[in-house]
């Protein structure tokens, strides 16, 4: 783009800053709309599993529940606590809703549609994604309340327990796409599956990966059955229960974008993100960010699937399921993956 | 000119929230302002070209270590009055410290610059057209190979010596078996019994 900005005349310098301004719009704007319609049917879904009829009545099929929502919180009061650490409880949210942001400038959206193509694309995002436990932590810390800090506290234990899991899990894809580089990722995977198919998750050795990697995303987000930290039943409502308004808004926009950026992880690392599934030349005729949008939209309807239909993990079992299982599986499989490559790759 | 402007708002930052850190008089927003400086000084390395390693530094310093710090801190019961109270006491070995510290560091600029040693001839050789990743990853698993395994099994024993440490066996605790339990079937659980009328039923 920056080219672009350059044979209108500009300084280069000058054609750099607005270039990139204008592309973190071109990603923010957007993913801020589809966030508010990705709740919409978030709630549909549920709705429709449930044999209810879900939001219907602002707007047509209520397609405008999520603007009126987000009207709604804007215009009420903010309330803070007379105990709570005025600074932090301020911070907390508006932290969790930056980094849910930031993550998306290394995101390729086509072959040459991104924002930020860094060498180290993929540790940009691990390095973002552990960021995202502050917001959690220091929302239930300075709110002085019980349930939100034991919220906070399971919400730590449980993000930096599923980050070494997936650490090691991306390990595996970065071995087979030889870079950490996304773009350089999705293309490793054009005709991986017998020389037809565009996928990392169709190959036999990454296949209980790309599995792993799902659950871990529903984990590291925060998604039913692995909510614990919104445990309603247990802690009213985690830590954002003594929020209102517009910085109860930002947690809530913020974890739904992380929700979308966990679908568009699953399908770039494992189902051949902005490439056709198949490589066959006339599917190459449709724009590869819509074939992303339909596999990012597939994985966010797997979650809201999982979310209306299995029930929440206990604590342990969830640490369990972390440490015991995940841990050990993707640490053997980084054995098995690096094995076969220098069989067959490098010898 | 942008990176200049980068360079020092990160470096200003850095100072600054390096400074914070011992000024503010909440441990927490201490370990705050500890996780800004990490964060910034990411940002020094990555205007220095090592990308590799900034990212690390927030992977490892922001993502993991601080937040195991801000769990600490968030638990201990922290008597600001009492922590307070041993300044004048502390100061001259404070000081020491301090002064010790500069000392060195003056030492460090003198000694860069005066060129005594032939670094040149000892340090790692760099090429310039492969990307920070490989660069390390074929010094580290070449050159410097049994430095690195060294390492690892240095951080080996750690784990394990800690886990020995910590670890103490309980008994009469109930564990789950999760297998075991996957592994049941309605019939290892329930039993069918058709009692007759006034016999009652043995458990």
């Amino acid at each position: 783009m920056t080219e672009t900005f350059i044979s209108w005349g500009m300084d280069p310098d000058w054609a750099w800053g607005v270039a990139t301004v204008a592309g973190i719009l071109l990603i923010a704007l957007p993913l801020m709309l589809s966030v508010a319609m990705i709740i919409y049917a978030d709630r549909k879904i549920w709705a429709a599993m449930a044999l209810r009829r879900g939001p219907n009545v602002v707007g047509p099929f209520g397609l405008l529940q999520s603007f009126a929502d987000g009207l709604k919180v804007f215009l009420q009061e903010t309330i803070i606590p007379s105990g709570a650490n005025r600074g932090l409880f301020l911070i907390a949210p508006i932290i969790t809703f930056t980094v849910a942001l930031m993550a998306w400038a290394v995101i390729p959206f086509n072959s040459g549609a991104i924002l930020a193509d860094i060498n180290v694309g993929l540790l940009y995002i691990l390095a973002i994604s552990s960021l995202g436990v502050y917001g959690v932590i220091l929302s239930g810390w300075a709110s002085n309340s019980k349930y939100p800090f034991f919220s906070a506290m399971r919400a730590s234990a449980q993000m930096i327990s599923y980050e070494v899991s997936i650490g090691f899990i991306l390990i595996g894809v970065v071995l087979f796409a030889d870079s950490f580089n996304m773009n350089e990722i999705v293309k490793a995977q054009q005709g991986h599956g017998l020389g037809i198919v565009n996928a990392f998750g169709f190959n036999l050795l990454l296949f209980p990966l790309a599995v792993m990697f799902l659950i871990s995303s529903l984990a590291e987000t925060a998604r039913a059955p692995f909510d614990l930290t919104e445990a309603e039943s247990e802690l009213v409502a985690g830590y954002q229960t003594e929020y209102s308004s517009m910085s109860f808004a930002l947690f809530w926009l913020g974890e739904y974008a992380n929700v979308l950026l966990m679908c568009s992880l699953n399908a770039i690392l494992f189902w051949g993100g902005w490439l056709p599934p198949l490589d066959w030349a006339p599917l190459y005729a449709v724009p590869g960010i819509i074939w992303l949008f339909a596999k990012i939209l597939f994985f966010f309807f797997v979650f809201s699937w999982v979310k209306a239909t299995v029930p929440r993990y206990r604590y342990d079992q969830l640490m369990r399921l972390g440490w015991k299982v995940f841990l050990p599986i993707s640490l053997l499989w980084i054995f098995l993956i690096s094995g076969y490559l220098m069989l067959t790759r490098y010898s | 000119m942008i990176q200049l402007f980068a360079f020092y708002l990160f470096a200003t930052v850095v100072i600054a929230s390096a400074a914070m850190v011992i000024f503010a008089r909440n441990p927490v927003h201490s370990v705050m302002w500890l996780i800004l400086a990490f964060f910034n000084a990411a940002g020094l390395m990555l205007l220095a070209g090592a990308e590799f390693i900034a990212m690390l530094l927030v992977i490892v310093y922001v993502g993991a270590v601080a937040v195991l710090f801000l769990f600490v801190v968030m638990m201990l019961d922290i008597d600001f009055a009492e922590l307070r109270a041993g300044f004048v006491r502390y100061l001259p070995l404070g000081a020491l410290v301090a002064i010790i510290l500069a000392a060195e560091l003056v030492f460090a600029v003198g000694a860069w610059s005066a060129g005594g040693i032939d670094l040149a001839s000892r340090a790692a050789p760099v090429v310039s057209d492969k990307s920070n990743i490989q660069q390390i990853g074929e010094l580290l698993y070449t050159r410097y190979i049994f430095l690195f395994e060294a390492a690892g099994i240095v951080l080996l024993v750690a784990m394990i010596g800690a886990i020995v440490l910590t670890h103490r066996h309980r008994g009469g605790v109930r564990i789950q078996n999760i297998s075991a339990q996957n592994r049941r079937r309605p019939q290892d659980a329930t039993r069918l019994v058709d009692p007759g009328v006034g016999q009652g039923m043995e458990l």
